[in-house]
């Protein structure tokens, strides 16, 4: 009987979620060669992912670019959305849109946009150097790339993330705060002893997005690599080079080994993220 | 061929190499008749009619199909656009892989024929009567094609080098088009001190162009013997390349702007990207992309390693190829040999296609075309005497697809950091052997 009501639904998610998983371990415990074909090899590409330089260097990057760029990302944000929630905002509805609008630019057209102002040929930064005699440093040689993304992937998602504060911040009851104010506290002290303990989930998940988005790096690399072939390589993010794996070298099994093992990874971390974030206190 | 980048173009070239082997096959007979396709059966199979289906990206194609219509009113040719290059490559793949939805007639660039005959899925032509075509090619694109008595495709265009120059900027700042690398090198000093604008030009890390011109220096860093490969780029026509073109890195003479940006057309255009060195069919892409510089570029043979030399090498080009999975092998194979041979094959160059048949190549119509483009210069003449000076037994990598695509990741450091073209090219070299190796080929042992 309960059956007869789950079952739509355990179709569903079996076919379209279960089953993709299933056939990538399915396929990472094969081996496909040129000469020789496929033939079953066990847990030999786990073994070889495990230790694979280009995939850990690729994963320490965006290791690195998540402490960097989600802290500045999230703090951004919820600036943004204290202020715009603080109701001393001249024009807070502008203010909303306008931070919120870069997310709805498809990231590749915001990646081909910061493109062309990146550019020190014929880019915004070039003409920058030419207006004004200077030498900017290149935006998108290796040592500042991982930063020009990080750029724009906070200019993509400030907005965003404003949103989720903004209306976990709207449903707070506002006699909370004329309370606090009773007992004496100031405009900082309501912030950090309301306002922040009361949106604690939605910062939570916000960061697990944010760490999830950034593990799975890889449209603004991926465009950007056509203007930077050198800064940008094919192993610059582990999904870049999961790509790579799969679509140039035709080692499917391989890129679904790696994509698995990423896949534990980001899941571990971000489990860890949610059990540190929901504790009390 | 103008819608490639230079990196499949110079892939292209790599299948070549790969193939290019011993023998050009000879005599009609194939060994294989069990798998059916002889010369009679294709006569009856254009008797009969049918559909081809074309994957191909080449325009002049267009004209041919409906000439092979006309002429044989009961086949129906589909052209369809699958994509350029790497992308048509990987729907090919996976059409091949998923036993249906292949196409009868493929294009496929002369460096990527290598891996789509190394894993058995084109057919061998031969029976069908490719053989007897074995001298109405030119050299390089046959070897390309051509594996002992096998034939895997038939060639379709080819690209010799040669040296375009914008004769005005030349001319503006008195320096004398180079004949020699060295001369090119201290070319590329003079404009770059005359104006900081103008670069010789533009390079960012190039597969194709780099091969290219280790290929012309006289390096053979392939050699593909079956599954026996070896990759060794420590040759002296590779030491040869990597002393002039480090001192252009060093000295930052060429511009870091990748071929076929918005970037490249526009230095193109305005003279501050000086020359190119690059195939012949980069004119066609000159008159579309860049035609506000009509008048002001010419053509040259390539600077030389060796002054007095004549050393030439190609630089892209495609062939068309029947996939073992085709529906309709023997039609397949008709329209091939229309296309790539005889009137089909004038009919495109006169589209604008650089020919590889010898009689086109020949044809005084061809030689004496001026082009105004070149202020009126007869251009094919310089890329005539390039295809005859080709260097020979260049071979390409059976995956030279994957690592053209890894270029960037390993030679690419020498264009933006302090190392060393030479230890770049190690690294890519070392790449490339353990990808061999995990392909299941033997490389290096």
């Amino acid at each position: 009987m309960g059956w007869g009501f789950a079952g739509p639904f355990v179709a569903v998610f079996g076919l379209v979620f279960l089953a993709p998983i299933g056939y990538a371990g399915y396929l990472s415990l094969f081996q496909d060669r040129l000469i020789g074909g496929t033939s079953f090899v066990g847990l030999d590409n786990y073994g070889e992912a495990l230790t694979d330089p280009r995939f850990w260097d690729g994963l320490m990057r965006v290791g690195l670019f998540l402490l960097v760029q989600v802290p500045v990302m999230l703090g951004i944000a919820l600036l943004a959305a204290l202020a715009i929630d603080s109701g001393r905002l001249y024009g807070k509805t502008f203010f909303r849109v306008s931070i919120f609008l870069p997310y709805a630019v498809p990231a590749v057209v915001a990646s081909l946009i910061w493109g062309f102002m990146y550019g020190n040929q014929f880019g915004l930064v070039g003409n920058i150097n030419d207006a004004f005699g200077v030498t900017l440093p290149d935006p998108l040689s290796p040592s500042l790339v991982l930063a020009s993304i990080g750029n724009i992937v906070t200019w993509e998602f400030v907005g965003y993330n404003m949103l989720i504060f903004y209306s976990a911040l709207k449903v707070v009851p506002r006699s909370l705060y004329e309370a606090a104010a009773i007992d004496g506290a100031g405009e900082w002290r309501i912030v950090t002893s309301v306002k922040l303990p009361a949106i604690r989930s939605a910062l939570v998940i916000a960061t697990i997005f944010s760490i999830i988005g950034s593990f799975q790096l890889f449209n603004e690399p991926s465009i950007l690599q056509k203007l930077a072939p050198n800064a940008i390589t094919n192993d610059l993010t582990p999904n870049l080079y999961t790509y790579s794996l799969s679509f140039s070298g035709q080692q499917h099994n391989y890129a679904a080994t790696v994509a698995i093992v990423m896949g534990v990874i980001t899941a571990i971390i971000a489990y860890a993220v949610q059990l540190r974030g929901m504790r009390k206190g | 061929m103008r819608t490639h980048s230079s990196r499949r173009l110079l892939g292209a070239l790599a299948v070549l190499a790969t193939l290019s082997l011993t023998a050009t096959a000879c005599g009609s007979d194939g060994s294989n008749a069990g798998t059916g396709g002889a010369p009679k059966d294709v006569a009856a199979a254009l008797e009969k009619g049918g559909k081809v289906t074309v994957w191909a990206w080449e325009p002049t194609l267009k004209k041919v199909a409906a000439d092979f219509e006309k002429k044989y009113p009961n086949v129906d040719v589909e052209l369809v656009n699958a994509g350029t290059g790497d992308k048509q490559y990987t729907a090919l793949q996976n059409a091949i892989a998923a036993g249906s939805g292949a196409p009868d007639v493929a294009q496929i660039e002369y460096y990527a024929l290598g891996q789509f005959a190394i894993g058995k899925t084109v057919e061998d032509l031969s029976p069908y009567g490719a053989a007897k075509y074995g001298t109405s090619f030119t050299p390089g694109p046959w070897n390309a094609v051509t594996e002992g008595e096998a034939i895997f495709a038939l060639p379709m265009d080819s690209g010799p080098m040669a040296f375009f120059y914008n004769k005005k900027v030349f001319d503006k700042h008195g320096v004398k088009v180079p004949t020699t690398w060295d001369e090119y090198v201290e070319a590329a000093r003079t404009l770059h001190k005359a104006d900081p604008k103008i670069f010789i030009t533009n390079d960012t890390g190039d597969a194709g162009a780099t091969t290219s011109l280790i290929w012309q220096a006289g390096g053979r860093p392939y050699k593909t013997d079956g599954t026996n490969v070896t990759v060794d780029f420590g040759d002296e026509g590779t030491r040869k390349y990597t002393a002039t073109w480090q001192k252009l890195l060093d000295e930052k003479l060429v511009a870091p702007i990748s071929s076929w940006s918005d970037a490249w057309y526009k230095g193109l255009a305005d003279g501050s990207l000086a020359t190119l060195s690059i195939g012949a069919w980069m004119p066609a892409n000159l008159s579309s992309g860049v035609a506000s510089a009509s008048g002001d570029w010419r053509v040259a043979p390539l600077p030389q390693w060796t002054k007095g030399d004549k050393a030439s090498a190609e630089n892209g080009g495609s062939s068309l190829a029947v996939p073992k999975a085709a529906k309709n092998k023997e039609l397949a194979y008709a329209f091939t040999e229309f296309a790539t041979t005889g009137t089909g094959a004038t009919s495109r160059v006169t589209e604008g296609a650089f020919p590889a048949t010898r009689a086109d190549l020949e044809s005084k119509a061809f030689l004496d075309k001026p082009f105004p483009y070149f202020g009126g210069q007869q251009a094919n003449r310089v890329f005539a005497e390039s295809a005859r000076n080709v260097g020979e037994d260049w071979s390409y990598l059976p995956f030279q697809v994957y690592a053209n695509s890894i270029f960037n990741d390993t030679v690419g450091k020498a264009y933006v950091s302090p190392t060393k073209l030479d230890d770049g090219l190690k690294n890519w070299q070392d790449a490339s052997v353990k990808y061999g190796n995990d392909q299941g080929f033997t490389v290096n042992e």
